[in-house]
């Protein structure tokens, strides 16, 4: 098996939109998925019980079942009621809902770590919930998930990848359009290995560091 | 309405068999998989110890779609004509396994190293140890994760429809196409996948509670 480079160089043009294009959707559907993921989480903790139900539900339901089920549903299904999405705009909605139910777990865990007594002083020194939620919660929550939230970011890397499957043009699929035209089934799926490999491990080292940061910040 | 369900049935029969299969099937091989790279991890060899962690690094670090293409196209250009349902089984026990030996090697350090010894002094051989001590003892304290594992598996095992594996996913996928009835198909689907993990998870609970009558609290 020899490894022909130049398929790589001529065809950089479409590599290199295929890399902004996942990179892109990875970034947006994690972050629009946690601040989707907070929204829940907090409605859940304020929430009564039909509120918590629902949310639960949720939770339950996009963790239960495959992320490419729910993109099938959403893009091949959303126009039997109306839906039509172009592929990518499918892709970020799917990633963001799905994104959003592991991040609600998180986020609550988070809140139930915040001891009671800190919203009760909270609340006695005159912060309305809104305040406390903002200055005392959110804050604390977000050093003592931080690791989770960082293990979810490295996962959304990798759930891209699946996108291709909905005729999303991100690396995957381009490498192995390349690949389908040309037989160069190596130099291609070998080379989306090495980028995946490394997004990953730089994702990890910048979350290592960020934790490093914390520690020795609740350490003083 | 009705027509559809009797149109659905047994395609989704034999999917659901075969979704079942490959998730047992992979998560059983990977767990032979995991304990060997724990092993390989936790040994004195250090040629061994970077081996397992360049291999756990490489598996956790692309994404299973993307293992599972390259085992796709490129086993066949070095020799190995499997048909695709193995090479797809046996890439995702490769890959789960990688996620097994990470979990085992945290329940295999958290087993105190007085019991290893005094096994020792009482004359087990380290085999024995494994068998006896260690391994018991790491399923135990890891059973959650693991469980969460399978879990992930069953969902995991959709996307070898993309590699031509007929399962839950592709059966969906092919009922999809022939209907013209996408949104009842994979809300179907859906709701078959939620039912397998929902049941898996049920009965991971049943089971964890089983494996701790015995253990002193």
């Amino acid at each position: 098996m020899m490894f022909d480079y130049t398929i790589l160089t001529s065809n950089w043009r479409e590599i290199f939109d295929g890399i902004c294009l996942s990179l892109e959707l990875w970034l947006g559907g994690s972050l629009l998925g946690l601040v989707l993921g907070l929204a829940l989480a907090t409605v859940h903790h304020y929430g009564d019980f039909i509120v918590r139900a629902l949310i639960a539900a949720y939770v339950g339901i996009f963790r239960g079942t495959p992320l490419l089920i729910q993109l099938f549903v959403l893009y091949y299904g959303g126009p039997s009621f109306g839906l039509v999405l172009s592929p990518v705009a499918a892709g970020l909605i799917g990633l963001t809902i799905y994104g959003s139910a592991q991040f609600v777990e998180i986020f609550r865990a988070g809140f139930a770590a915040i001891g009671p007594g800190q919203i009760e002083a909270a609340k006695m020194s005159g912060l309305g919930a809104m305040q406390t939620l903002w200055h005392i919660q959110i804050p604390q929550m977000l050093l003592i998930i931080l690791p989770s939230l960082v293990n979810m970011m490295v996962i959304m890397t990798k759930e891209t990848a699946i996108l291709s499957v909905i005729s999303i043009p991100e690396l995957t699929a381009v490498m192995s359009g390349i690949g389908a035209s040309t037989y160069a089934f190596a130099e291609t799926l070998f080379a989306l290995a090495a980028f995946y490999w490394v997004l990953l491990e730089g994702v990890s080292a910048v979350g290592r560091l960020a934790e490093n940061r914390v520690s020795r910040y609740l350490a003083k | 309405m009705t027509s559809l369900m009797a149109e659905m049935f047994p395609v989704f029969t034999v999917g659901v068999r075969s979704t079942i299969l490959f998730s047992i099937g992979s998560v059983g091989l990977g767990f032979c998989v995991g304990v060997l790279i724990c092993a390989m991890r936790l040994g004195r060899s250090r040629s061994l110890y970077v081996l397992s962690s360049f291999y756990v690094s490489a598996m956790r670090g692309m994404p299973l779609f993307v293992q599972l293409l390259i085992a796709y196209y490129c086993l066949p250009l070095v020799g190995f004509n499997v048909s695709p349902e193995v090479s797809a089984l046996l890439t995702l026990a490769a890959c789960t396994g990688a996620y097994q030996a990470e979990i085992l090697r945290g329940g295999f350090l958290g087993i105190p190293p007085g019991q290893i010894e005094a096994a020792r002094m009482s004359g087990l051989n380290s085999w024995q140890i494994l068998r006896h001590i260690q391994v018991p003892q790491a399923v135990r304290l890891t059973f959650p994760s693991l469980l969460n594992e399978a879990v992930a598996m069953v969902k995991a095992s959709s996307l070898i429809s993309a590699v031509g594996v007929l399962e839950l996913t592709r059966a969906a996928q092919n009922i999809a196409a022939s209907t013209y009835r996408p949104l009842p198909v994979y809300l179907t689907a859906g709701a078959i996948y939620l039912v397998i993990t929902v049941g898996v998870s049920v009965a991971g609970a049943i089971l964890e509670r089983r494996l701790r009558v015995g253990q002193a609290s």
